[in-house]
């Protein structure tokens, strides 16, 4: 293929260093102002973005939690009426599930991957721009119909025949359901964007051994996000469908299952868990290297437990569904798998606790939430596999026994890296380090807090608690714990406070942050602190699993690509050979119109079926100006 | 840090065609989710029939005609399909704007029998369970050719703009033309689950 002859171009070895930043700062930029920040498609920006209003939402699912204890720490309380209740607790799981968990997850890969993995911007920008749009909608959508007294009441994975037509009246139901639908198309886009930047974006050398253990495990994340949440958006869709336009799939009396609803949830359901755990343990195996000073022992252990969990996690739907009377075979077939899913986390574990014993800690504040992490997931697991055995599960199923477990595993599990990742890559983001005292004070009111708060409700389970009441009698032997339980829970509160209050003290007044504070050895810390909108002047070229350990003397990077146009590295596959200087996207606001459009047809169709005709109209208008070539540099070749 | 120059990548071409293009990597992303749905409504429909006593309920199996002349349709547009990919990798603009010009007529022409396969199924989506799943599985398909003779059209008319003589251009006609393969292979499993297990 022949360079365009044309337009003069400009190279980085043509100039000056000092020039060669003005022009990349200049092709890159976002610029300032209202419009600037709605077109932006800077992998940075939105991924803050993400990362903050994921937060929100953590914050408001925390009042919902807290206003739940406060109903439950005495029998007979009159603070929430049964109807209010049901509607806190489904909106408390639905938005810490499909709001919190998931998004933030991708939210810190959409920031971090990119600079890992040494390129300028995630694949496809745009779509990502659009993607975060989506996902504020889906947001918006539920909040305010909660705050319409429309929220959705029927638990966080809405069982038919209870969402269904028959009695679940009103539009609460489609709101859940249509909130899925919003959260996975922004999931299946960041899924696809990872998987290609991740394949196709990596700096040169950097083979798939050479791979951050971060970055294996949101590839493997994305692939299940790709093949378990279209299992979601049939049922979700489904679902609106019976209760729409009358179709059948959930009504016995015409043909229908309503077990069926279960299957599908359910292996969506269970690869959803892996989904926000698998993230957390890839930062952790991220974190543990510069806190050891030492290399992660057992690179290739770590990664092929990823991905072992990752296969294993299809294999385990059923056990959600243990008392719902499946065939004998059924059941022992999945108990063995959901045991044998523990052999991977157990590898996991050994590989970090032997990093931790070789190397010489440094106990700063994200490495305390590792070591409460590597704690209470163990405390999960435990129960998980008791769970996992099913007559036991059938004597605690909705009790408060696995509302214990299931806090414990995503809490200690997802929750305590996602902080420790905070405390860590904050300085990157920020460029301001945040504060070590606070961080010490917040981990340990969390550890307790969090500890005194989930423990007893194993109890509670075992006594027999069912999850999901708004109430109960004072003749129950209940109240002594319950009430220990919310008062652990105001220190628990403490601590998240606390925790906010340090990330925004530190985002204002924090130390100044060196390019790479913790001595750690990827390559967003060869970058500054916050990083430029063109991430690096010029591509790395990596020649281990650790470059910025390897290459103190300097690091080697390449030459040859244009500042006048968004330009990356495409290489291949395996190995990271250089295929092409690739064109990045500029800016649009076409995909906040794509967005808006998209949010006008997927509301409205919880109405009329007719929306989807009409409504796609502007959507594939918006799609059309988001595709036609603009005759920028970005659009030659 | 300090940097040293190890590698030149001047020489490198300004656009990856193939395996070497991002967007060829996210056509084939977006078939996975795509093929994972298919899948899954088909692992509906025969979780269905397995449970249900006869099938179709209450009604006899859809007529043969409109849905094998799609089918046939379908697989003799993979020719012409597969020759504009050709086409277009070797860069001849003037053999891609036919190719697009007549893909985009032989997509419309499956929408049109469409229209006769819909009543042909001899139910309707709120009879029962059975009806349910097979509209959902035939009109789940007919948005995806309905998608991609919509960005069949807009490529065509692009092709014949100044921004039809560039790589990148005919690299979207190749990942279109991959695209419409994948709405051609998806038809086949589901054309054997409504029309013929229906008939077992
Ligand atoms: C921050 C402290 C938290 C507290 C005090 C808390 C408290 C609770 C309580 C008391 C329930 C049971 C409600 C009932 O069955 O009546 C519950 C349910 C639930 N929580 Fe939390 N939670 C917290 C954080 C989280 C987080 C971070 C997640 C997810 C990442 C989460 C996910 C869920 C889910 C999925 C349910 C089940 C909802 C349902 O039954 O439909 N929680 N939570």
């Amino acid at each position: 293929m022949k360079p365009s002859a044309a337009a003069p171009e400009q190279r980085d070895i043509d100039v000056e260093r000092a020039q060669l930043t003005d022009a990349l700062a200049e092709t890159w930029k976002t610029p300032s102002g209202l419009w600037g920040a709605l077109a932006t498609v800077d992998h940075k920006i939105i991924g803050r973005r993400y990362i903050f209003t994921a937060f929100v939402f953590l914050a408001l699912g925390g009042v919902l939690a807290a206003l739940m204890r406060i109903q439950l720490a005495q029998p007979e309380a009159r603070l929430l009426g049964p109807d209010r209740y049901n509607q806190i607790f489904t909106m408390h799981g639905a938005n810490m599930m499909f709001l919190f968990a998931v998004p933030v997850m991708e939210a810190v890969a959409v920031y971090l991957a990119p600079l890992m993995v040494g390129t300028r911007n995630i694949a496809f920008p745009r779509l990502n721009a659009f993607s975060y749009w989506i996902y504020l909608a889906g947001g918006a959508l539920l909040w305010i119909a909660f705050a319409l007294d429309m929220g959705p009441d029927v638990g966080w994975f809405a069982y038919v025949p209870l969402s269904g037509p028959q009695y679940g009246t009103g539009k609460r139901a489609d709101i859940w359901a249509q909130m899925i639908t919003f959260t996975e198309i922004s999931a299946l886009a960041v899924a696809v964007e990872l998987v290609v930047t991740i394949f196709k974006q990596r700096a040169p050398g950097m083979t798939l051994d050479r791979i951050p253990v971060f970055v294996w495990a949101m590839l493997v994340t994305s692939f299940l996000v790709i093949m378990a949440m279209p299992a979601i958006v049939l049922a979700s869709t489904s679902l609106i469908l019976d209760r729409l336009v009358g179709t059948h799939f959930y009504n016995p009396a015409e043909g229908g299952d309503v077990l069926l609803w279960q299957h599908l949830f359910w292996f969506f359901g269970h690869p959803e868990v892996y989904i926000i755990f698998l993230p957390a343990v890839g930062m952790v195996s991220t974190m543990i290297e510069p806190f050891a000073r030492r290399p992660a022992f057992g690179y290739l252990g770590l990664v092929m437990a990823l991905i072992a969990t990752g296969i294993l996690a299809f294999g385990l739907w059923v056990h959600h569904m243990f008392v719902a009377g499946l065939p004998r075979l059924g059941d022992s077939f999945f108990t063995a798998s959901s045991m044998a899913i523990a052999i991977p986390a157990g590898i996991q574990i050994f590989c970090w606790l032997a990093t931790l014993w070789d190397g010489r800690p440094v106990f700063k504040s994200p490495l305390l939430f590792i070591i409460g992490f590597i704690i209470t997931f163990v405390i999960g697991g435990l129960t998980g596999v008791m769970v996992a055995s099913v007559p036991f599960d059938t004597q605690v199923h909705d009790t408060y026994f696995v509302v214990a477990h299931f806090h414990y595993v995503l809490i200690g599990g997802a929750v305590f890296p996602l902080l420790g990742a905070v405390h860590y890559w904050f300085p990157k983001l920020t460029g301001r380090m945040m504060s070590e005292a606070l961080g010490q004070w917040s981990f340990w009111l969390i550890f307790v807090g969090f500890n005194a708060t989930f423990f007893p409700m194993h109890i509670l389970g075992l006594e027999g608690m069912p999850r999901r009441i708004y109430t109960y009698q004072p003749d129950l032997p209940w109240h002594g714990l319950n009430l220990f339980v919310s008062v652990s829970a105001v220190i628990l509160t403490a601590g998240f406070l606390l925790f906010f209050i340090n990330v925004m003290r530190s985002a204002r007044f924090g130390e100044i942050a060196l390019d790479n504070p913790w001595d750690a050895p990827t390559l967003e810390w060869a970058t500054t602190s916050p990083p430029p909108s063109y991430n690096f002047a010029m591509i790395p070229v990596v020649g281990s699993l650790h470059p910025v350990w390897d290459d103190r003397d300097g690091l080697p990077v390449a030459d040859g690509l244009r500042t006048d146009r968004r330009e990356l590295i495409v290489t291949t596959l395996a190995t990271a050979e250089p295929q092409a200087r690739e064109a990045s996207p500029q800016n649009s606001i076409w995909p906040l119109w794509a967005a808006i459009a998209t949010t006008i047809m997927l509301i409205w169709s919880i109405f009329s079926p007719w929306a989807v005709v009409w409504g796609s109209i502007p959507a594939a208008v918006a799609l059309i100006g988001w595709f036609w070539p603009k005759g920028t540099p970005e659009d030659e070749s | 840090m300090r940097e040293k120059i190890v590698l030149d990548l001047g020489k490198l071409p300004l656009h990856g065609m193939g395996t070497a293009s991002v967007t060829w990597w996210g056509t084939l992303a977006f078939m996975l989710i795509e093929g994972t749905g298919f899948a899954l409504v088909i692992a509906v429909y025969l979780y269905l029939m397995s449970l249900a006593t006869a099938w179709p309920i209450n009604t006899p199996p859809p007529d043969l005609l409109p849905g094998t002349l799609v089918t046939l349709i379908l697989l003799t547009s993979l020719i012409p399909n597969i020759l504009l990919s050709r086409w277009a990798e070797q860069q001849d603009l003037r053999k891609v704007r036919i190719g697009m010009v007549m893909m985009s007529m032989i997509g419309t022409l499956p929408l049109i029998v469409r229209i006769f396969e819909f009543p042909a199924l001899k139910v309707s989506w709120d009879s029962n369970a059975y009806g349910s799943v097979v509209w959902t599985l035939l009109g789940l398909h007919t948005t995806h050719i309905i998608t991609d003779l919509v960005d069949t059209l807009v490529l065509a008319a692009l092709v014949f703009t100044r921004h039809g003589r560039s790589p990148r251009r005919f690299g979207d006609v190749q990942d279109n033309a991959m695209y419409w393969n994948f709405v051609v292979a998806t038809w086949l499993p589901i054309y054997g689950c409504i029309y013929w297990l229906a008939r077992l």
